[in-house]
């Protein structure tokens, strides 16, 4: 896919109650087809910088290039997909939710139908292709949130805790589809989680990033075999390592901590 | 599952249909027990065969349905221009701010006005007939829609707008394939409410600004010759087509879109 270029972006939020710096000098190279996680507690600027990416912000300073192409606002080179389920519309059926990129497109019906029952069934839910959002459980309405964004084929594939939401039964499912998925499309992916574990699960690499301002603490290779086996002590190992970035911001290790084994 | 799901969806309606005649019968029987009590004199009070007599014959001599047609006329014109100013109205002040500044001073100091109040005055400027009943009906049915499509465009969730973006809508696209739908909820309401005070609208406009059909002139014309039962004939025909639209038109629309969509739920119990 495209490889992507993020150099000292910079975003300051105005709020009533003064400047807030979102995130400073943010430097990431990510490589075509690469999966990285973006890993950091709450008010790291993590979203943030997923929002510069995806186009919904723009930064004050510095430049996010995807395939050499600079980036001024949202395009279909990528997908997003959000935590909340209510991202779908709810007054389209699974399939029409995921024939609206598209639909924008100019696909024609026939051609449109055809592709979006074809990633319904990369997510395996070929079964609902005529079910509205709300007869949809949290985890297949997220799936059908990834089979949404993938199905325009975008090159980029951008992820905001998209299973925060999810029990943590469902949520292991689910990490497991993606990584199929993945490894199925090539996409290059961004994926924003606090979940320790989730990030050794799925990525190639983690990048940490600290608050306050929201900047890129550190870089960690994950380079276990796929598919990973979370109960291995490599894969403990790797997560204790990323514990151990995480943990110096002494006020925010619990929180970290607890959802990594939740 | 699915097919336990419309047996109790049914089993609920056909409940709630029972219970609504029920009630119905129980009010009549206390009108026609009142009626016969000998306290009123039959003329003014008259028996309910005798009101279903008056009415079954002036919907067979075709009187009723022409009265009723003219009102329904009136009715659907105001309506129809409610709606068509209405929705887009809505719509503009949701989406621009010195649309907004405008038109919402305007909005919240006419809405309170009784439309009956400007009848007098409607008929100085534009006479007695189907203008001045169309332009009332208009004016009692705009400010519901307005303010609910106003509302319901306030309300559309940002991350539809935001999902819908990245997959490269444009603003045309945003708006009829996104905002639209995402509003619908508040639209129909607003729709029932404008229909409804249309309704109410439509009967008192035509007691005083219409000659010889509508079913409001009906009922103020029969005063003068002391015809309670043709007035309550008319009554049981107003609240009838009332009733019909409310359930049956508006809350059909209802259940094949935003409750089918799961937008709005049906209260339970």
């Amino acid at each position: 896919m495209v490889p992507i270029e993020i150099r000292d972006v910079t975003l300051v939020y105005d709020t009533p109650g003064g400047k807030v710096p979102g995130v400073r000098d943010v430097s990431v190279s990510i490589g075509a087809s690469e999966f990285v996680c973006i890993v950091g507690p709450s008010g790291c600027g993590k979203s943030t910088l997923l929002n510069i990416i995806a186009g919904f912000l723009s930064p004050a300073a510095g430049e996010i290039r995807i395939g050499g192409k600079p980036v001024t606002g949202s395009g279909m080179d990528r997908g997003v997909v959000f935590q909340d389920f209510a991202q779908l519309f709810p007054w389209r059926t699974a399939l029409g939710n995921v024939a609206f990129g598209l639909e924008m497109k100019g696909v024609p019906k026939e051609e449109r139908d055809r592709i979006a029952r074809e990633q319904l069934r990369l997510v395996k839910l070929e079964k609902f292709t005529g079910s509205y959002p709300h007869h949809l459980s949290g985890g297949m309405q997220q799936r059908v949130a990834i089979a949404r964004a993938l199905a325009y084929n975008p090159s980029v594939l951008l992820m905001d805790e998209p299973f925060a939401a999810l029990d943590a039964l469902t949520r292991d499912d689910m990490q497991r589809l993606l990584a199929d998925v993945w490894r199925e499309t090539r996409k290059t992916v961004i994926y924003v989680t606090h979940n320790v574990a989730e990030a050794v699960y799925l990525a190639d690499r983690v990048v940490v990033m600290s608050p306050h301002p929201g900047t890129v603490k550190t870089e960690i290779k994950i380079d276990l075999p796929r598919p990973r086996d979370p109960l291995s002590v490599e894969f403990v190992e790797c997560q204790k390592e990323l514990l151990r970035h995480l943990g110096h911001d002494a006020g925010e290790t619990k929180a970290v901590n607890g959802k990594a084994k939740s | 599952m699915g097919n336990d799901h419309v047996m109790t969806e049914q089993g609920q309606r056909t409940r709630s249909i029972i219970r609504a005649v029920v009630t119905l019968a129980a009010a009549a029987a206390l009108y026609e027990l009142l009626a016969r009590s000998g306290y009123f004199a039959p003329a003014l009070l008259p028996t309910i065969p005798v009101i279903v007599r008056t009415l079954i014959a002036m919907i067979a001599n075709g009187t009723m349905i022409e009265h009723a047609a003219f009102t329904m006329y009136r009715v659907m014109f105001g309506f129809g221009l409610a709606i068509a100013v209405g929705i887009p109205l809505g719509i503009l002040m949701a989406r621009f701010h010195r649309v907004e500044n405008f038109f919402l001073p305007l909005v919240s100091a006419l809405m309170p006005i009784p439309s009956f109040a400007l009848v007098p005055l409607f008929m100085l400027w534009f006479g007695i007939g189907n203008l001045t009943t169309i332009l009332i009906v208009f004016y009692a049915a705009t400010f519901p829609m307005v303010f609910n499509t106003w509302s319901g465009v306030r309300s559309v969730n940002p991350l539809w707008l935001r999902a819908a973006g990245a997959m490269g809508a444009d603003e045309q696209k945003l708006f009829w394939k996104v905002i639209i739908p995402g509003a619908s909820p508040f639209i129909i309401t607003g729709m029932r409410q404008a229909f409804l005070r249309a309704w109410i609208a439509v009967v008192g406009a035509e007691m005083i600004a219409a000659s010889d059909w509508g079913l409001g002139w009906v009922i103020f014309d029969a005063k003068e010759f002391l015809n309670a039962d043709i007035m309550l004939a008319s009554l049981l025909v107003i609240g009838g087509i009332g009733y019909a639209f409310e359930r049956l038109v508006f809350g059909s629309i209802e259940r094949a879109t935003v409750q089918r969509w799961g937008m709005v739920r049906m209260a339970k119990g």
